[in-house]
């Protein structure tokens, strides 16, 4: 197979791992203020993710670093013409970062007031303005054949943006809500699976709305229409929707948790394989726009890649997988880290 | 407003601010390794306490580091987008590595490590201490690798309206490299052994805990003397691989205007850019530079005349931090061989620990001031000889441009307030006991005597 068609996907996957894994630190997040009505709670839901988001935030730096070296024309097109978008990300997830470790090296109200808000508009934020921004790739961008944005931060808050907003946001919460539930107990636990559950019905309708709209704002299904077993991808998202209800039901947590972590790979590639091969379309003249072929780096640079990408990635994952393991039962409240 | 300015100001800003956080993890990380791993071989618990003790500040500057290191791996694409689009084929590769073989593995297991005292045994928790060290140094590889080629492409050809990698062999392993990690990083080894020993002369001063500190001390010196000489060997190869590969960079760092042989160190010397001379020349070392630059007393040095204006570097700024840093290189070596010789009596010696004390933030000065001579001076390239800033820049609005840099500023400015405000109140307030495995009292170890 193609170089350049394997490296589009992998830029999809290296996305797709970052949405499903550092989405519950964003679920949660954004959950904080609203699950968190006791110092102790809010303390629990910190340590909930504590061990493992800061590894999880690494694939979002891989995803950059990737789409750097393999796309270099989509990577310098596409962040300079996002700007103000990942700007705004980024100030975000800074301010989250921070928060985890500095809140609690204080005991003062006002001092965790000031990171609780971070820790919320710092989770919030992002997942958001990612799903603006991927959005309005799906939609495409007003770029021209130099590459240069003919739009501001405000062209990008179109209903479609916006869509893509609420449907990453809630897909999150979703999936943050069933983490929290996964690693606590009590009143919280119990908390946290009622919020999953009345977010459930939220999900769905999002995610048709979506689906829908993508019809009339995208081309994404062209490649779909040409090839009808690709619907495959969407089959998958919705059986697994389905089945974070169904393991929801029984009280299978960590089920309940693949299942949404599944839905978001899928729900990922859904947007990548309709994209293919464009990484970054204008939509001003399909000519201008960043593709696999005409964005990708030399082909010694993209097998180096490829050697690097398939011997390191592995070994990330067995010692992330060793680490979730290592960290999947119940926060005790006797040793928080944070 | 110009985007070019203000994209040069804001990479400037960020970059430096970062590096106020990194050199502390990329040595501290070495050092709460190797006391946990005292720990876990003999079982002492002062071990553990200066694990805990350490190891909590390390976290609180390796958060702001980690936080801050993201922007910089998104800002060649949101303000140098030209340059990312031109050179992405070798720069962009470099970065992607460094994420995916290094930045997962230290970032991974510092969670493990901060959770993970329970879960894990002794030993195992030790390596996972190891293993967040390897991957900051790690990471310290492929960025300076990266910023080798920026200095001094190689391994390259132009094609396709871009350079695209032809030898990766020669981009990774040019002595330019191997040379600017080994001394970029010793001089983060310096800090963090600085940082340990002013902290503990602090306390030792105070007298408390003197046992604790004073191992601290002593384990901190022996780190900072090996290494303040290590940095200083490898400052003078790097002089000699940017007398090979960037003539008006060592122009510039000592101001030498005319071509000449058997050319001079100024003592001190004021550039006058404008008329291409040096307004104040004191203490001429005649052969110094040709000697440091060529080991060789006749060679020819060229000089900033010799190249067009265009072409030259600021030079007042690149000279005095070249200055300000060999100078501060120096007196780390001197206060770390006059600490080797006092360390048996630390505590009779409380003007020495005074010095110390306030010696914290030169390091800090040394290492700012070394990366401004690294990118000052090779200015007005961003890849030396090929690319030149100002054709690098994102086609973005000015104005958005100031709206970050503002917002830059605001932000970390905060965040380095409330970052090293922490660190100042955990540093002061001393080892505690954090939780029953900490067994003896804090208190008695302030009394016992310090052993021979």
């Amino acid at each position: 197979m193609d170089l350049q068609i394997i490296w589009f996907f992998l830029w999809g996957l290296l996305w797709a791992i970052f949405f499903m894994t550092d989405g519950f630190d964003m679920g949660i997040g954004s959950l904080y203020p609203f699950l968190g009505k006791s110092e102790q709670d809010k303390r629990l839901m910190i340590n909930a993710m504590g061990p493992l988001w800061d590894g999880n935030q690494v694939w979002l730096i891989t995803a950059g670093g990737v789409t750097f070296a393999a796309f270099p024309r989509v990577y310098a097109v596409m962040f300079s013409s996002l700007y103000s978008a990942l700007l705004l990300i980024l100030f975000a997830l800074i301010l989250r970062g921070v928060s985890f470790e500095f809140r609690n090296k204080l005991d003062e109200p006002r001092w965790h007031k000031v990171w609780d808000t971070c820790i919320f508009v710092g989770s919030t934020a992002p997942a958001v303005l990612f799903g603006v921004a991927f959005a309005n790739i799906f939609q495409g961008i007003p770029i021209d054949r130099e590459g240069i944005f003919h739009g501001t931060l405000l062209t990008l808050l179109n209903p479609y943006g916006l869509l893509g907003g609420v449907l990453f946001l809630v897909l999150f919460l979703q999936h943050g809500a069933l983490w929290l539930s996964i690693k606590t107990e009590g009143e919280l636990h119990e908390r946290a699976k009622r919020t999953a559950a009345l977010l459930w019905p939220v999900v769905l309708v999002t995610a048709v709305v979506f689906l829908v709209s993508s019809k009339f704002a995208t081309r994404l299904y062209d490649n779909y229409i040409q090839q009808p077993a690709l619907f495959a991808v969407v089959v998958v998202a919705v059986l697994a929707l389905a089945a974070v209800r169904l393991f929801l039901f029984r009280g299978e947590l960590f089920r309940a948790w693949f299942a949404s972590a599944l839905t978001i790979v899928s729900a990922t590639f859904f947007g990548v394989i309709g994209l293919f091969p464009n990484l970054f379309p204008s939509s001003l003249n399909p000519r201008y726009h960043l593709t696999a072929f005409n964005a990708s780096s030399s082909p010694l640079t993209l097998k180096i890649m490829l050697g690097v990408v398939l011997v390191f990635v592995p070994v990330v994952l067995a010692y992330q997988i060793w680490a979730y393991n290592k960290f999947r039962t119940k926060v005790n409240p006797e040793e928080l880290g944070y | 407003m110009d985007a070019l300015f203000l994209s040069r100001l804001q990479f400037a800003a960020t970059t430096m601010f970062h590096f106020l956080f990194v050199p502390l993890t990329l040595g501290l990380s070495v050092l709460v390794a190797y006391m946990e791993t005292k720990y876990a071989r003999t079982g002492d618990e002062t071990y553990l306490r200066m694990t805990k003790f350490w190891g909590k500040l390390f976290l609180i500057n390796f958060a702001v580091g980690v936080v801050t290191g993201i922007t910089l791996e998104f800002q060649f694409g949101t303000n140098w987008s030209r340059y990312s689009a031109y050179v992405g084929d070798i720069f962009g590769s470099l970065l992607a590595i460094e994420a995916t073989v290094a930045f997962f593995l230290e970032s991974t297991f510092i969670g493990i490590w901060i959770f993970g005292w329970k879960k894990l045994s002794k030993k195992a928790h030790a390596t996972v201490m190891w293993l967040v060290a390897i991957g900051s140094n790690v990471s310290a590889v492929w960025i300076l690798i990266a910023n080798a080629w920026m200095q001094s492409p190689v391994g390259y050809t132009i094609r396709n309206g871009r350079a695209e990698l032809v030898d990766f062999g020669a981009v990774i392993s040019q002595p330019f490299a191997i040379v600017k990690f080994i001394h970029t990083v010793s001089s983060a080894y310096v800090l963090a052994a600085f940082f340990v020993m002013g902290i503990s002369a602090y306390h030792l001063l105070k007298k408390h805990h003197i046992e604790f500190f004073t191992r601290s001390f002593r384990m901190a010196l022996t780190f900072g003397l090996v290494f303040s000489f290590t940095v200083f060997i490898l400052g003078d190869l790097n002089g000699v691989v940017v007398a090979h590969k960037q003539p008006t960079k060592l122009a510039a760092m000592e101001s030498i205007w005319e071509t000449q042989p058997a050319a001079p160190v100024y003592m001190f010397a004021w550039p006058d850019e404008k008329n291409a001379k040096n307004t104040i020349e004191i203490g001429a070392i005649p052969g110094a530079l040709s000697l440091l630059a060529y080991h060789d007393y006749d060679h020819v040095v060229q000089g900033l005349r010799e190249f067009p204006a265009e072409d030259r570097p600021p030079v007042l700024l690149t000279s005095m931090a070249f200055k300000g840093m060999v100078g501060l290189g120096c007196l780390f070596i001197v206060l770390t061989v006059v600490g080797w010789f006092k360390r048996k009596r630390l505590l009779e010696s409380p003007g020495y620990l005074k010095i110390m004390m306030y010696a914290i933030p030169l390091p800090y000065l040394a290492t700012q001031l070394g990366w401004l001579l690294t990118e000052v001076g090779r200015q007005p390239w961003i890849v030396y000889g090929l690319v030149r800033t100002e054709e690098a820049v994102s086609p973005v609005a000015g104005y958005q441009v100031a709206v970050s840099l503002l917002a830059f500023l605001l932000v970390y400015g905060l965040l380095g307030l409330a970052g090293f405000s922490l660190i100042a109140k955990y540093a002061r307030k001393g080892p505690q006991i954090e939780d029953e495995d900490a067994a003896p009292a804090d208190g008695s170890e302030g009394e016992q005597a310090q052993p021979a």
